[in-house]
């Protein structure tokens, strides 16, 4: 690991100051980078993936900024809330199970202990010409040096919102939920708080893979605001793995759906496992809206939402899984008694 | 012949020498002090409270609670595994909960209680209900992962997530063991899981 200097933050806006002194192009290449769970940062910096100058801890400020709160309007959750409380809360549980399944479904215990939700919705890919620092053709390490991924291994990379010049896979199941349910994100930065849509938070590849989200460099994530709707207790996420637990998404399904005498007034999908970046699929939903949900309607829906997918090689397989497990998802759904 | 293989054997010797020299020196992971500095760093106050005792320690920020544990407070019974935070064989409690200590940093560790397999044990040695679980059902086969594989245990039960064998396998899948004792953790989890709630 390459020598950094270390501070604890006293306050979310001194922290905020420190990381925003030095300019840089992107909120993930700053030199300047916080810690919280330290499940990804401190993981990349051991290969050499990040190397930042400074790094701020923030779990100094987990009294402030790790409250989950709940009342009929909605949900929000605190940034340096872990995944694991969350998942254990029990209105979340009851209310967004969506949400609750996402997180407990994710990594291993001891990950979810540590690890926080503000951390948890940037974690970076797993592509292994990503992490593999002894590969030198890689658009979003090393900007223009090309994509040894696309004609490479790349069995676990996306097929849809890729670019010709990425197909890094999004890793994260939370960010699935967040965005199926329309969550907005709170964060703070130099000149204040602001609010964006979840949908806004992370970019596609396009030919800029190396610019992963809308955040200002040094911007932090406070937390997390998730509307209640008819939608959010109908909810649930489906995830297909390699091996039973502890691994990343092959395929997921976060879905909510708002049902009436069988016929769908309102559905958000969330697809993991198979885009760039966290993913909704609204195509899928317009297929959905006003019909009878059953297995044929399901198989359209899924239809439509792989549409447009591309695929390299070995990941091949990923559209279909893709559809499978998102019928799987739905019909579930339909099936919950609320 | 021979004279060339004793040749290579001396410069081997010596090649050790200076790298087990050079090992001792630093806590740090063998590849650092290879790699170019950009920013010096220097070592940092830090007062670590583990198993119930405080440790005044000056580190250099990189030093992670494993090696701070190993390798300057002698508490090797927290193992190091593939310390990229994928095999669980570095599992400690901090403030009671399961964390990996190979991706926490030792500084961020600060203020929090600490603890490692070697403080589970009562005061007059007699074993924790975990340890002697693993001991009944011969839960371990090469005994690498088995501090680890204790540590998760004892979170996994106080989580209150060893309801059933189901559900001890789904809260125990960041514990690897590559010897596959896996069945006889999970039979030593229940055993131990009715003694600490009797206790």
């Amino acid at each position: 690991m390459r020598p950094f200097a270390y501070e604890r933050a006293s306050d979310p806006a001194a922290a905020v100051h420190v990381a925003t002194s030095i300019a840089a192009e992107a909120h993930v290449r700053a030199p300047v980078q916080y810690l919280a769970g330290g499940t990804t940062l401190l993981d990349l910096m051991k290969i050499d993936v990040m190397q930042p100058e400074r790094v701020v801890d923030i779990r100094t400020l987990a009294a402030r900024l790790g409250a989950i709160e709940a009342d009929a309007s909605g949900l929000r959750l605190g940034a340096l809330a872990s995944m694991a409380e969350t998942a254990a809360h029990p209105a979340v549980r009851q209310d967004y199970p969506v949400i609750a399944q996402s997180l407990a479904q994710a990594a291993s215990a001891q990950l979810r202990n540590m690890a926080s939700l503000g951390g948890n919705v940037l974690q970076r890919t797993r592509c292994h010409y990503f992490r593999d620092v002894s590969n030198h053709a890689c658009n979003k390490r090393l900007p223009g040096s090309g994509c040894a991924a696309i004609s490479g291994v790349n069995r676990l990379l996306a097929v849809l919102g890729t670019s010709e010049h990425c197909i890094a896979s999004y890793p994260g199941d939370l960010a699935q939920a967040l965005i199926a349910l329309d969550a907005s994100v709170e964060t703070l930065g130099p000149s204040g708080p602001r609010t964006l849509r979840f949908a806004e938070l992370h970019r596609a590849p396009d030919d800029t893979p190396h610019i992963e989200t809308n955040l200002a460099p040094g911007e932090l994530i406070t937390g997390f605001r998730v509307s209640s709707g008819p939608w959010t207790r109908r909810s649930l996420y489906v995830k297909v793995r390699d091996r039973e637990s502890y691994a990343f998404a092959l395929a997921s399904a976060a879905v909510a759906l708002d049902l009436q005498e069988g016929v769908v007034r309102e559905v958000r999908i969330g697809l993991g496992g198979l885009a760039t970046r966290p993913w909704r699929a609204e195509a899928a939903e317009a297929v959905l809206r006003g019909q009878r949900l059953d297995e044929t309607s399901a198989q359209k829906a899924a239809e439509a939402a792989f549409a447009d997918a591309i695929i390299h090689g070995d990941n091949a397989f990923k559209p279909e899984l893709g559809r499978r497990t998102l019928v799987r998802a739905l019909l579930q759904a339909a099936a919950l008694e609320v | 012949m021979a004279s060339h293989t004793n040749r290579g054997g001396l410069e081997r010797r010596i090649l050790l020498a200076a790298t087990s020299a050079s090992a001792a020196s630093s806590v740090l992971p063998r590849d650092s002090a290879a790699q170019p500095s950009t920013v010096p760093a220097a070592d940092m106050p830090v007062r670590l409270r583990i198993n119930g005792r405080e440790h005044r320690l000056a580190l250099d920020p990189r030093v992670t609670l494993l090696d701070a544990l190993r390798e300057r407070l002698d508490l090797t019974g927290t193992k190091k595994g593939c310390d990229q935070g994928q095999c669980g064989a570095c599992t400690v409690l901090l403030d009671g909960r399961r964390v990996l200590s190979c991706l926490t940093l030792a500084l961020s560790a600060e203020g929090q209680d600490v603890t490692t397999i070697e403080g589970l044990a009562g005061p007059d040695g007699a074993l924790h209900p975990m340890q002697q679980a693993f001991i009944d059902h011969d839960a371990f086969q090469c005994g690498y992962c088995t501090p680890g594989q204790i540590m998760s245990a004892v979170g996994c039960v106080a989580e209150g997530h060893a309801g059933s064998e189901d559900e001890i396998r789904e809260y125990m899948s960041g514990n690897l063991c590559r010897c596959a004792a896996y069945p006889n953790i999970v039979a030593a989890i229940l055993q131990a899981k009715a003694g600490m709630e009797r206790a």
